[in-house]
């Protein structure tokens, strides 16, 4: 402050130096006083005004600068008080001063709006603004002046500054502010106080005091005179700037840069100051003689610049004045010198357009220009007229001359500035405070909630009657009645429309005006127009002729069918003897006069011939014309082609010379016939029309005229309904119609009265009436609250005590202005489609119905009728409507926007509905130009083009957009969703991919491999993996229709039923729930212990590892024994076995198991014996595919579980003499005697597998033999049956969820079907009682075919031809042939639905599909083989049973002479009926082609089911008497075709397995070599067709001696191998299962041999003979 | 929500509680939990399933209190299928049979911090009325398949007849991201 003190004392002297020198003391003085005042006394603000007013010299001027000092003052003060006021200041200043001295500020302002955007800043405009008037004042010298003053300026301007940094310094000055003040800046150019600095006080003052001091040094040069101030104004509208002021407002651009600067390096000290006091004070003198050259006042800044620093005490520049008054009319004058008002007056438009340009409009040329924003028209005005006269004012027009415009004035990113601050600092006023929201008392009524408290709103609904024109209990006369009553009806409106008087009338008017018209063509000749327009009559005398004989007609038959039906009423009550209705019709005549009728009717039918006379000519006309065109085209045509021939002619015959030109025409026409261009058409001759004949017109006229008219002469009939007559009474009725009757008067009718689907009232019980009619006359008046959204009266019918809903009557919502008293009641047209019936007269509700004696001409009649009813608003006391204003109507409120927008308007439900759309799009009156509208108006135009594609999607395209999130592009183009989106679309690769990577870098392209790869191998087919092209094509197909089933099931999965979600207990019946009961009652029993059910778990959050499947081998029967080693009894290995058991005579076998599982080998111990017993669990881990334990996973494994039993064989090695003495080198090798292959599938299916399984074992085991030593008659027998057994028990631990069957969802679902309804519920019922009754045994009656349609099975089941060869190979031999036949059969290779269907459904193909697929499950195999035998002529039908290991499958049962046969079709087995092996468990239905019959037996296992169907206690039959068969056609084909299997192809074959096979066999021996006993090899292969004849059987011993003669120094072990061939795949893996490579023996050699055999249709056989071989 | 910088997912942590239950007509109810959540979703510690102790009401106040703690944290790459809480209350009928008296779900909230969730809780209907009385004497009430079917909308619209009744159930989350 030191500083500024000192500054203070030196300009205080200065002043006094200048105060002499100055001429305006008292102005000066006046400034005195007026700074401090303003400064300090806030309430001498006018006094002080009025002083600065009252000065005599310029009083604008001090006014002016009065206002300033106050402004500046008030600023200050309020700065210091808020910033918020802070920014009004500025914009309330000039209001509130309105005075003539405030214009020139004003004027400013609006000069820079005006002329350059409001970006430079403040201080440079504000110069500009000066410059004209500076301009004139100041001649070029000045420019010295003025560079002279930029100096002094520049060095006052860094003191300063110097002050202000050192204020800036101590206190910062927030950013905020900043912010703001450039606002103020940008808006207000005025003084330009940085307010910033002015927060801090005393700093403030000083610094505000020579801020001020400056400006109104401006100001005082600025304005020296009103005249000035004027010329000031006027120039400052030119547009071009002077070079002069250009440079000025450059210097003081400079001296800002300078004060800039010295902000910048503002760290200046006081001792500088000193100097640069001294330096102000040069510069103050500099300025004062400048300011000596611009006015003569401008000394008084010196002094103001001194006074403000005079530290005088507020009173002593106080000094009272009174305020000027200035005249109403002067300022107003003085208004419109300088205030420019614009105009509102519309402003045309060619001043808005640029010169000679027209306006257009382009939303006439059918371009979309968008809604303006809403503007009022004065509005509008105002503003064009102000743009006008800005610069380039023009370029704000558009073509249309009006002002741009967006169609959405609301910018989409906010202008508010961003509040940067932390969440404290932020002022408290500013804080969002939450309220919650109020309830209003009324929640969701009529939003009246704040204008109308009370809202209580009355609805009156008047229920007056109901009618029924057709009702159950009508008897037939009522239903005539009712039906002339109708016409009736219609006859009299059409006689009040009296459309035919009116056409008839509208037809002769227009007939005058054509003969006028005629007439003045006939005298003036024709001209363009009139024939124009006489043709234009004609056309519409001709339609209205049309339509009046239309209408005639109708006139005339109505008629004749109201006296029909009368006549048929009289007959009708002639023939019942009574009558039960009060109509009678009377006919009144109204006779005519006869002549003048027939010549009205005449003359008619002359007009009309003639009219039609003069349309035919003209047609004629119009024909001929074209004929005659058509006739020169055809001209023209001949011309060319005659000139065409003469060309080729002339070549042709240019040799010849002969001269062919003047052919005639017969010639020339055969010519072309035979044209040699046979691509032009020969046009045909046009035929000349033919003119009609005058005769016919008038007979046809005639004709017509007495179908649709009143003949001449004949009287005019007017029918009258009356209800005069009476009605019969009951003691002269009979029964019926006394039942009917007494039935009428039993029923009486009531309505309810629902509110938005709630009943509020019902009105009382009426009688019906023998009219049917009903009144009821009652008004409800319901108090509402709620918005109506519906009315609906329920018409319910009582008879005695029970009601019954007749019918709905959907009453519409009342608008607000229908008020009680003034809405008309209205007829509700009601029907009911009930089905009623009577055994009396009455005729029914939807019943035919004849009056024909013939009981032809039915008509079937629905309850209908008519509801008079009324709902209106009520009225109040003060007959105030009820009725919610309009404004608050939720349609009337809404209005705007629910037009615009669909889904408010119509709903969303209402989006499905394209009527309704296109409803609201008429209604709302779209603009099909607006883009927005383009996806509605192409819906509109391809539904109303006829084509309707149901959407069955939901439509928000309209809000798509908001959901984008990003473009399409960038989803098609991310890997990371794209992998989402498969995964969505259940792309199989990806329907069960887990973590989706977060981030696209992470998503490796290695991902979409196999995807792509499937996507590319779709259509290639590769045929190296499956040697034989037709079963690539093959496999292919099934791969398509699975990939089809696939789609179709996870379709279906998603689709969920009540019971998939929800445990319910079924509906139980009594006994049930009696012995429900009874058990509730029981004493507890806690020692007997009970079955618990195993926990099941749900796949969810298991893992690898977590699965084990558990195989317990308990026991096998029947094992194969080694055969004594031949002729060489002193083998070693043989003795010292036989030693090691002593307690046999000899070892017969030591056969171990091994269950081999995903490559998990484990195995039991060894046993010893054919009959051993393991009793051993063994556990195999299980892992699912890809991890994924979901349950449609695990379905899909195709894992099988190998269970094979092995011999353990020692033999001693390397018998070295030396060490034999002390040691035995053993050696062990494990002779493969059969296997158990069980799929996991099945396992997963059922859970458990408990039973004994038949041992798969080769035809002939080398070295084996199944004659056991012992001879026990149990062994005995089951010798006999010639199978190894082995008893197991497979699980899965933890129980996993089967898989839910998916069939009865797609019954429901997706698939459809082409039976019966009736059908499919029968079976439906018949299943599902056959389930509750017996839940173990599968019952089937329909099943899906390969397009996936349910089939009733017995549709199936039709004789088939076997191949041919078969039936000729045995002639003689019928039970050769079947078994034949069934080895067929089962050498079609089994491919189970659940594995490639990933889901338990049966898909069943037909015969001719199946051979063709060559694939399929037991059903398929049994079908077949059922087909064939019913060709053999035996009794067959297919068992749908449950077996082991399969689980559900088919078998077949033969009837023969000596009892029932079991065929097992995979393997073309047979069992007896009483065979206990037999694997078949149960028996639950038997199909054939006629019927389908269940087990209801006791016990279903075949060995205790009695197969005779015809006996009803055993075996329910699906058709019965009471639902017969109804005579299904078979799908299967008439006749099988098969194709003869290409012998070389099976050979060609043959090798090739053979080689592959080799190559396994040594790919799989890596570290020993693999001979191959070449000679051993052809013996076997020699000895495959005579297995395959003899089918395996009887072959075994002779074989075996034959293999030991011929190999006699080794040891041989082997077996052949059967397969049924598809792919080489399972040949290898059954190869690789019987673990003969395992040898290692250094010694081993091996023989393979392999044989396919054909059969017709591709069916291979496929025999692998396999031997190892050890040279002893 | 922590991104780790090599394998990209982040955790979602949730603590929290079941605090209590309004069933104006039960007493002595216990309450299952368990998550439901999508294929990108894992739970890396925690428990997922639960079950809480039986509590009864107090004479004051007619509200089921359980306080039972919730913490788990799951990982996931993907926002969709955000966990869901299931929870059902079962509590004994006039027989002394375990009913289903609730369920409900809730998905965890999307913010961090702490949130108060009121479930209302409801239970599938019998389809006839015979249904209602011999489940009720028999103590089976028609229960979901899986109390996670009420995470998920399918199948909602094909149980046509499933009337729900209305409890309320608070739970309460302080979800950590």
């Amino acid at each position: 402050m030191a500083a500024s003190s000192e500054i203070r004392e030196k300009l205080r002297k200065k002043r006094r130096a200048l105060q002499d020198t100055l001429a305006k003391n008292k102005n000066e003085d006046d400034i005195q006083a007026l700074v401090p005042s303003a400064r300090f006394n806030m309430d001498k603000q006018p006094t002080a005004m009025k002083e600065a007013v009252g000065s005599d010299e310029d009083p604008g001027e001090t006014l002016r600068r009065t206002l300033r000092a106050q402004r500046e003052k008030r600023k200050t003060k309020l700065l210091e008080q808020s910033f918020v006021q802070d920014e009004d200041v500025g914009e309330v200043s000039p209001t509130q001063y309105n005075s003539p001295n405030e214009g020139p500020s004003s004027r400013a302002d609006d000069s820079v709006v005006f002329t350059r955007p409001p970006t430079g800043s403040q201080r440079g405009v504000s110069v500009k603004s000066e410059q004209p008037s500076r301009s004139l004042h100041l001649d070029t010298f000045v420019t010295r002046h003025l560079q002279e003053k930029l100096r002094a300026a520049r060095s006052k301007g860094e003191s300063l500054q110097q002050q202000e940094t050192s204020e800036d310094s101590s206190e910062p000055v927030s950013r905020l502010q900043r912010l703001k003040d450039r606002d103020t800046i940008t808006r207000f150019d005025r003084e330009a106080h940085p307010v910033s600095s002015r927060r801090h006080d005393d700093p403030l003052t000083l610094r505000t005091r020579v801020k001020f001091q400056e400006q109104a040094g401006r100001v005082e040069k600025d304005f020296p005179s009103a005249e000035e101030a004027y010329n000031f104004f006027t120039f400052n509208y030119e547009p071009d700037q002077p070079s002069k002021p250009e440079s000025k407002s450059r210097m003081r651009q400079k001296h800002r840069d300078g004060v800039e600067e010295d902000d910048r390096d503002g760290n200046r000290q006081e001792e500088a100051e000193e100097e640069e006091e001294a330096e102000e004070d040069e510069a103050e003198e500099d300025n004062q003689d400048q300011n000596e050259f611009q006015s003569e006042e401008a000394p008084l800044v010196r002094n103001e610049d001194d006074l403000f620093v005079i530290d005088h005490s507020p009173q002593d520049f106080v000094e009272v004045r009174k305020a000027e008054y200035v005249g109403l009319k002067m300022r107003v004058q003085r208004d419109r010198e300088l205030l420019f008002t614009p105009s509102f007056l519309t402003v045309p438009t060619s001043v808005k357009l640029p010169e000679n340009m027209k306006p257009r409009f382009l939303e006439d040329e059918g371009l979309y220009v968008g809604q303006r924003p809403a503007v009022s028209m004065t509005n509008e005005n105002i503003s064009e007229n102000r743009i006008l006269k800005m610069a380039e004012g023009s370029k704000w027009f558009g073509d249309d001359g009006k002002i741009l415009a967006l169609p959405d004035p609301i910018k989409e990113s906010s202008t508010r500035p961003p509040l940067f601050h932390m969440d404290e600092e932020l002022d408290p006023a500013l804080q969002t405070v939450y309220r919650k929201t109020m309830k209003s008392q009324y929640a969701n009524l009529y939003i009246a909630g704040a204008t109308d408290p009370e809202g209580d709103y009355q609805l009156d609904v008047d229920v007056s009657g109901l009618i029924f024109s057709h009702h159950p209990l009508f008897s037939r006369e009522h239903v005539l009645a009712s039906r002339l009553a109708q016409l009736y009806d219609q006859y009299l409106s059409r006689q009040q429309n009296n459309l035919t008087g009116h056409l008839t009338e509208k037809l002769n008017g227009l007939r005058k005006a054509l003969r006028n018209m005629m007439r003045i063509h006939g005298e003036q000749g024709s001209s363009e127009a009139l024939q124009h327009r006489i043709s234009e009559y004609s056309l519409e005398v001709r339609n209205t002729r049309q339509l009046r004989d239309l209408e005639q007609e109708k006139d005339r038959t109505l008629l004749r069918s109201i006296i029909k039906v009368w006549k048929e009423i009289k007959s009708l009550r002639e023939f019942q003897k009574y009558t039960n209705t009060p109509f009678k019709l009377f006919l009144r005549r109204e006779n005519v006069d006869r002549a003048l009728d027939e010549w009205e009717y005449e003359g008619e039918i002359l007009k009309e011939v003639l009219e039609l006379e003069a349309e035919s000519e003209e047609q004629h006309q119009k024909k001929l014309a074209e004929y005659n065109k058509q006739l020169e085209d055809w001209k023209l045509w001949r011309k060319k082609q005659k000139a065409k021939r003469r060309k080729k002619k002339k070549k042709k015959k240019g040799q010849t010379q002969d001269d062919t030109e003047e052919e005639d025409e017969e010639e020339q026409d055969q010519d072309e016939t035979e044209s040699e261009d046979p691509f032009e058409e020969d046009p045909v001759k046009p035929e000349v029309p033919e003119r009609p004949g005058v005769d016919s017109l008038e007979r046809w006229v005639r004709e017509k005229a007495s179908r649709i008219r009143r003949k001449p002469g004949e009287a005019i009939l007017i029918p009258e309904l009356s209800t005069s007559g009476g009605i019969t009474g009951n003691d002269q009725c009979p029964r019926p119609e006394i039942a009917r009757r007494e039935d009428v008067s039993r029923r009486s009718l009531f309505i309810k009265i629902l509110y938005n689907h709630k009943e509020v009232s019902r009105t009382d019980s009426c009688s019906l009436s023998t009219d049917f009619r009903v009144h009821f006359g009652q008004i409800f008046n319901l108090k509402v609250l709620n918005c109506p959204h519906s009315i609906n009266l329920q018409v319910f019918e009582e008879i005695g005590s029970s009601y019954s809903l007749l019918v709905q009557v959907f009453v519409p919502v009342p608008d607000p202005s229908v008020v009680t008293g003034r809405a008309p009641i209205e007829e509700i047209e009601f029907s009911s489609n009930q089905h009623v019936m009577f055994d009396h007269e009455g005729v029914g509700s939807d019943v035919p119905l004849s009056f024909e004696s013939d009981g032809s001409n039915k008509l079937t009649l629905l309850t209908s009728g008519k509801l008079s009813c009324c709902v209106s608003w009520g009225v109040g006391e003060e007959g105030v409507p009820l009725a919610p204003p309009l404004s608050q109507h939720p349609a009337g409120a809404h209005r705007g926007p629910g037009h615009l927008d669909a889904v408010s308007y119509i709903g969303a439900s209402g989006l499905y509905d394209m009527k309704k759309i296109g409803e609201w799009a008429i209604q709302s009156r779209l603009d099909p130009n607006d883009p927005k509208n383009t996806s509605i108006m192409h819906l509109l135009k391809v539904a109303t083009s006829g084509e309707v594609t149901a959407p069955d999607y939901f439509r928000l395209e309209h809000l798509q957009e908001e959901f984008n999130f990003v473009s399409d592009e960038e989803i098609e183009r991310s890997k990371r969703f794209r992998l989402l989106r498969l995964r969505n679309q259940e792309a199989p690769e990806f329907r069960n991919y887990k973590f989706v990577p977060l981030l696209e870098r992470e998503v490796s392209d290695k991902v979409f491999q196999d995807y792509e790869k499937r996507l590319k191998e779709g259509e290639t087919i590769d045929t190296r993996q499956h040697l034989d092209p037709h079963r690539a094509v093959v496999a292919k197909y099934l791969q398509q229709i699975q990939e089809s089933v696939i789609n179709r099931f996870i379709l279906s999965k998603h689709h969920y039923q009540l019971s998939d979600l929800v445990i319910e207990e079924e509906i139980p019946s009594i006994g049930i729930l009696g012995i429900n009961l009874f058990k509730l009652a029981e004493s507890k029993r806690p020692l007997k212990p009970e079955r618990k059910e195993r926990k099941k778990v749900t796949a969810q959050n298991l893992s690898d590892g977590d699965i084990r499947l558990l195989v317990n081998v308990i026991r096998a029967h029947n094992i194969p024994i080694r055969k004594p080693q031949s002729n060489k009894p002193g083998q070693s290995s043989q003795s010292a076995i036989q030693g090691s058991d002593w307690y046999l005579s000899q070892v017969q076998v030591r056969p171990f198991v091994e269950v081999s599982f995903q490559r998990t080998v484990l195995q039991t111990t060894t046993a010893d014996g054919p009959n051993p017993s393991w009793n051993e669990e063994l556990q195999l881990p299980f892992n699912a595919p890809n991890g994924d334990y979901s349950t449609g996973s695990l379905q899909s494994v195709k894992d099988e579980v190998f269970i094979n039993i092995f011999d353990e064989v020692l033999y001693e090695t390397g018998p070295s003499d030396k060490s034999r003495a002390t040691s035995i080198h053993t050696q062990i090798e494990k002779h493969w005697l059969g296997s158990v292959k069980i799929p996991f599938s099945t396992i997963y299916s059922q859970s458990k597998i408990d039973g004994a399984f038949k041992v798969n074992t080769p035809a002939v085991l080398l070295g084996y033999s199944r004659e056991h030593g012992s001879t026990s008659v149990y062994d005995q027998w089951r010798s006999t049956q010639g199978g190894t057994f082995i008893r197991l028990f497979i699980t899965v631990e933890p129980q996993l969820m089967p898989g839910e069957s998916v069939r009865q969802k797609i019954k429901e679902a997706e698939f459809n079907s082409q039976e019966d309804e009736r059908l499919l519920q029968a079976s439906e019922k018949f299943e599902i009682h056959a389930a509750g009754g017996y839940p173990d045994r599968p019952c089937i009656t329909t099943v899906i075919d390969l397009s996936g349609k349910t089939v009733f099975i017995t549709r199936y089941i039709r004789p088939l031809n076997p191949p041919q060869e078969f039936l000729d190979g045995f002639p003689n031999n019928p039970q050769e042939a079947t078994s034949l036949v069934a080895q067929y059969v089962s050498l079609i290779p089994s491919l189970p639905d659940q594995v490639s269907f990933s889901a338990t459904c049966d898909l069943l193909s037909t015969c001719d599909q199946f051979l063709t697929l060559l694939a399929g499950d037991e059903q398929e195999h049994a079908v077949l083989l059922c087909n064939y035998f019913l060709f053999l002529g035996k009794k067959a039908w297919l068992i749908i049973g449950t077996a082991i290991p399969e689980g559900p499958t088919a078998y077949v049962l033969t009837h023969e002479q000596s009892g029932y046969f079991i065929w097992n079709p995979s393997s073309g087995q047979f069992y007896e009926k009483g065979d206990t092996f037999c694997p078949l468990q149960t028996v639950g239905c038997l199909v054939n082609s006629d019927n389908v019959w269940f087990n209801i037996q006791k016990n279903p296992s075949p060995l205790h089911t009695n197969f005779d169907i015809t006996k009803a206690k055993m075996w329910k039959p699906f058709f019965s008497r009471s639902f017969s068969h109804p005579g299904l056609s078979s799908v299967q084909p008439e006749e099988l075709v098969y194709r003869q299997t290409d012998k070389a192809a099976a050979a060609e074959l043959q090798d090739r397995v053979e080689k592959i096979l080799k190559e396994k066999i040594m790919e799989w021996r890596p570290r020993h070599p693999t001979r191959w006993n070449r000679y051993c090899n052809t013996t076997l292969k020699q000895f495959l067709p005579k297995l395959e004849l003899s089918r395996g059987q009887n072959v075994a011993e002779g074989h075996r001696v034959e293999l030991q003669n011929l190999l006699g120094d080794y040891r041989i072990s082997g077996f052949p191998l059967h397969l049924p061939f598809s792919e080489v795949g399972p040949i290898i893996e059954a190869v690789h299962s019987t673990g003969v490579h395992n040898i290692h023996s250094s010694t081993v050699e091996f023989a393979l041999a392999v044989y396919i055999h054909p059969y017709p249709n591709n069916v291979l056989s496929v025999w692998v003979y396999l031997a190892s071989l050890v040279r002893t | 929500m922590e991104t780790t910088s090599n394998s990209s997912v982040f955790l979602l942590t949730v603590n929290g509680q079941i605090e209590g239950a309004n069933f104006p007509d039960y007493d002595h109810l216990y309450c299952k939990y368990c998550y439901v959540y999508g294929h990108d979703w894992a739970p890396t510690t925690g428990l997922e399933e639960g079950i809480t102790q039986i509590t009864s009401k107090s004479s004051q106040s007619h509200k089921l209190i359980w306080n039972f703690p919730l913490e788990t944290t799951f990982k996931s790459t993907n926002p969709s299928g955000w966990p869901q809480l299931v929870v059902s209350v079962y509590g004994p009928d006039v027989f002394g049979n375990d009913v289903v008296r609730g369920y409900g779900a809730t998905h965890i909230p999307f913010t961090p911090g702490q949130h108060i969730r009121t479930i209302p809780m409801f239970v599938p209907e019998p389809t006839w009325r015979l249904q209602k009385f011999t489940g009720w004497l028999l103590g089976r009430r028609p229960e979901y398949t899986d109390p996670k079917v009420v995470a998920h909308g399918e199948g909602r619209e094909g149980s046509s007849c499933l009337p729900f009744f209305n409890e309320l159930n608070s739970c309460s989350f302080h979800s950590v991201g």
